[in-house]
């Protein structure tokens, strides 16, 4: 059994995942927040606090609201997009942990393909610390962190078929779970490669993560809580950020070697650490990956296989159902949706309840990472 | 083509005011002359606030690449985003050109870690520093 922090994710919920909700965010926000709150065996009055990304658009006094959650001791939000959707559920841990609250609600609500969609390119309008970046051309998250992937398909070989071989693999797991936009639609590695390249010669289309609209949410409460709960707890066995100096927004041009991710190796050594568990204890992954790439860099990092192996322990199977180490079971952010990750955390949760639409016959330690950070669920 | 406008802050404006003077400045700390590229307004070293310029020679490696087109644009016409390793040790953003200012970039020639030059030129009426290829 490993350690774990005495906090546990008690309830999960979310919207359906589409391309056109036709609802404000704010109602999907409040509507996979009553959907946790529920499966939690809880009401919103239970409710005390309140964590999002500093990106959300929905105010927390409306949601309370929306909610009637009458009174709230806590909120916070986490910086950055996706790579730090782990960052909420810290947040929260570390609430209930400190007692500043007893139940905290975690919401991400979006409508990122029918509003504002973040995989187009910038309109001409330069945040700080772009200057470096978006006057040269880089003015797409698939740009800006394909000058990375680069480096390591150049030092490893790997090719853009390589990475294809995750998406079939996302793809395929998608096609047998409901939930997922791509729910019946596997793909060949041959329908990969015949998809248009959006960032030559690093992505093809299929290579990216989809732009969804829907919402997310969690309830986190103390291990104390499990006695009361209707479905099974997943204990927070550990949990973690890992940013190292020169990052820039969520990418980094400046460390000595880019085909290596010293992020997410640095967010490994703590949570294995703290859970005292090792990569062989890990039985299945949610890996963050706006783009496909990005799952072999972590797979490496994390441990799971040696520098540049990535590409032969996809190729072996590994990643699959059947695999040692089944990775984004309900399909990911190219084959389920793109929540900002938090559909990812919902799928680990799951796994570790019994309850998955891919349902792993062992799943008692489950990593849930996006390279800058992440967290070890564990059933216990 | 079309290139976005740097909005220079307190930061790097002495960079694009030496980007107008054809010069890619390279910020030095005064305290203990690391350098930074992109810029900061403490040393992250010594934590001095005090700093001045070198410009840099002009010589680098291709680091890592991509082209950089819109949906729908051909090869052709993409703009070759690289990621530069000076010869002075800090890495920088730019696209790689042709040596010929009407010319064309040999897409198939793109090689990591192959020398580049520093060179200015506009792009959309954005003068930018770039880099063409040179023989080693």
């Amino acid at each position: 059994m490993s350690r774990d922090i005495g906090t546990i994710i008690a309830g999960i919920g979310q919207t359906e995942f589409s391309k056109a909700s036709g609802r404000s965010e704010l109602q999907l926000a409040a509507e996979a927040s009553l959907a946790a709150i529920t499966d939690a065996g809880m009401t919103p009055a239970d409710i005390d606090g309140m964590v999002t990304f500093t990106l959300d658009s929905n105010d927390e006094l409306l949601l309370m609201r929306c909610l009637g959650i009458p009174e709230l001791r806590y909120w916070s939000r986490t910086p950055h997009g996706g790579a730090g959707a782990h960052t909420t559920v810290q947040h929260a841990s570390l609430a209930v942990r400190g007692g500043a609250a007893k139940a905290v609600l975690v919401y991400r609500a979006f409508n990122e393909r029918s509003g504002r969609r973040f995989g187009q390119p910038n309109q001409r309008v330069t945040p700080p610390g772009w200057n470096s970046y978006l006057p040269f051309g880089l003015d797409t998250p698939a740009k800006t962190y394909s000058l990375e992937f680069q480096r390591y398909m150049h030092r490893y070989g790997v090719t853009n078929e390589d990475f294809g071989r995750y998406t079939v693999i996302a793809r395929q797991h998608a096609s047998t779970n409901p939930r997922a936009w791509f729910y019946g639609r596997p793909i060949t590695i041959d329908e990969h490669q015949d998809s248009r390249w959006l960032v030559e010669p690093i992505l093809r289309k299929l290579d990216c993560c989809q732009e969804s609209d829907g919402g997310v949410a969690m309830v986190v409460t103390s291990a104390d809580r499990t006695v009361d709960l209707p479905s099974p707890a997943a204990h927070i066995a550990a949990i973690a950020d890992g940013h190292l100096i020169n990052g820039s927004v969520m990418f980094n041009y400046y460390h000595d070697d880019l085909s290596t991710f010293p992020e997410a190796a640095f967010l490994a050594s703590q949570l294995y650490s703290a859970a005292g568990l090792t990569p062989a204890d890990i039985d299945a992954a949610m890996l963050y990956e706006n783009f496909s790439p990005i799952v072999f860099l972590q797979l490496e990092a994390l441990g799971f296989c040696g520098p540049g192996e990535a590409r032969d322990f996809i190729a072996a199977g590994h990643i699959g159902l059947e695999g040692s180490l089944p990775v984004n079971t309900h399909g990911g952010l190219l084959g389920e949706a793109y929540i900002h990750g938090l559909n990812n955390i919902i799928e680990g949760v799951r796994q570790i309840r019994g309850t998955a639409v891919n349902q792993l016959a062992e799943a008692n330690h489950v990593m849930v990472a996006g390279g800058r950070s992440g967290m070890i669920l564990a059933k216990h | 083509m079309t290139a976005i406008p740097p909005v220079p802050d307190q930061t790097d404006q002495y960079f694009w005011n030496g980007v107008g003077e054809h010069r890619l400045l390279i910020q030095r700390c005064t305290g203990c002359a690391t350098l930074r590229l992109p810029p900061v307004p403490m040393c992250g070293v010594c934590h001095a606030l005090t700093w001045d310029t070198v410009e840099a020679v002009g010589r680098g490696t291709i680091y890592s690449w991509l082209l950089s087109r819109p949906p729908g644009d051909s090869a052709e016409s993409a703009r070759v985003v690289i990621l530069v390793q000076l010869a002075e040790g800090p890495r920088v953003v730019s696209n790689l050109v042709s040596a010929d200012p009407d010319g064309s970039v040999d897409l198939s020639a793109i090689a990591n870690d192959m020398p580049v030059q520093l060179c200015f030129r506009e792009i959309d009426g954005v003068l930018l520093p770039l880099f063409h290829a040179v023989s080693r």
